[in-house]
């Protein structure tokens, strides 16, 4: 199993963290303007690179915190160091 | 209505109260080579506050001692215990005031520099685990808890088996385990199981 540095607590192992997916999706500034497929776009549509990836990941079972790490897809490896965001 | 009211019979109990007569039986049975002991609830509040801000001097005043400022580090305070458990969040323990009374003693502090601190007495029970303790939770513990990377003052929050908790080193033999009262009993059972592997074995 592979270790993640978190921002806060430091490596720690794989299994305590959950996964959330691509990073820097904003929120559309206005939601009810959105056509359905547009909206479904913000909500289901994903890239899915083959190599460096932005994501968000939370260290469930440790301080709880939200950051951003770029992963590549390739090998798994952690390509940078994670910052903690809000 | 008026009688029931008065009669005050709820007192707190240990969730682990009926595996105490168990947890005692691993002394024996290691030749005192671990020591698993119940500890006393004590009051505690879970506190945010802003790191960079005038809080954390403000809170340390109020109860004697400052604010651990590292990551997964813990410091003693006249009552009881600072334990910082990530950028904006401690957890202040108290064995001398009541549960209500420490809360509204932190937070009115906590609030006036724009903070919050929430009693989190009952979120979780504490087991205290003496002697080769480094070496027992490392059957269920994927840190590194030898002294020179866990040694006393650190603490971190990571799981025990499949339970999350809050692992506190008192010095190199005396670790603390704080967990979930529903998860402390699967946690009681895994220390009480993997302490079977410290029992001394005759020599052939
Ligand atoms: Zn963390």
């Amino acid at each position: 199993m592979q270790l993640i540095a978190c921002p806060w607590c430091g490596p720690r192992e794989e299994i305590e963290f959950s996964y959330g997916g691509q990073a820097h999706v904003a929120y559309p500034e206005h939601p009810a303007s959105l056509t359905d497929e547009q909206w479904a776009h913000f909500v289901f549509f994903r890239d899915n690179p083959k190599g460096p990836f932005a994501e968000r990941w939370s260290h469930s079972a440790g301080c709880r915190r939200w950051f951003t790490a770029v992963r590549d897809t390739r090998t798994h490896r952690f390509v940078s160091p994670p910052e903690m965001t809000s | 209505m008026a009688d029931r009211m008065a009669d005050r019979t709820l007192t707190p109990t240990h969730p682990l109260a009926d595996r105490r007569g168990l947890l005692a039986t691993v002394a024996d049975e290691t030749a005192g080579a671990v020591r698993l002991e119940l500890e006393a609830p004590v009051a505690a509040v879970d506190l945010r506050l802003d790191p960079r801000g005038t809080g954390p001097a403000a809170v340390a005043a109020a109860i004697g001692a400052a604010l651990p400022s590292a990551p997964d580090t813990w410091t003693a305070h006249p009552t009881g215990a600072a334990l910082r458990l990530g950028p904006d969040e401690w957890l202040l323990t108290s064995t001398a005031a009541s549960a209500e009374d420490w809360e509204f003693h932190v937070d009115e502090v906590a609030a006036a520099h724009g903070g919050m601190a929430v009693d989190v007495s009952a979120q979780r029970t504490s087991l205290r685990v003496r002697g080769a303790a480094r070496e027992l939770l490392s059957f269920g513990c994927a840190l590194d808890l030898r002294p020179a990377s866990f040694p006393a003052g650190r603490c971190a929050q990571t799981l025990l088996g499949q339970s999350g908790v809050l692992l506190v080193a008192h010095d190199v033999d005396d670790l603390q385990i704080l967990v979930r009262p529903s998860f402390a009993a699967y946690v009681a059972d895994l220390l009480v199981d993997a302490a079977g592997e410290l029992v001394p074995q005759p020599v052939p």
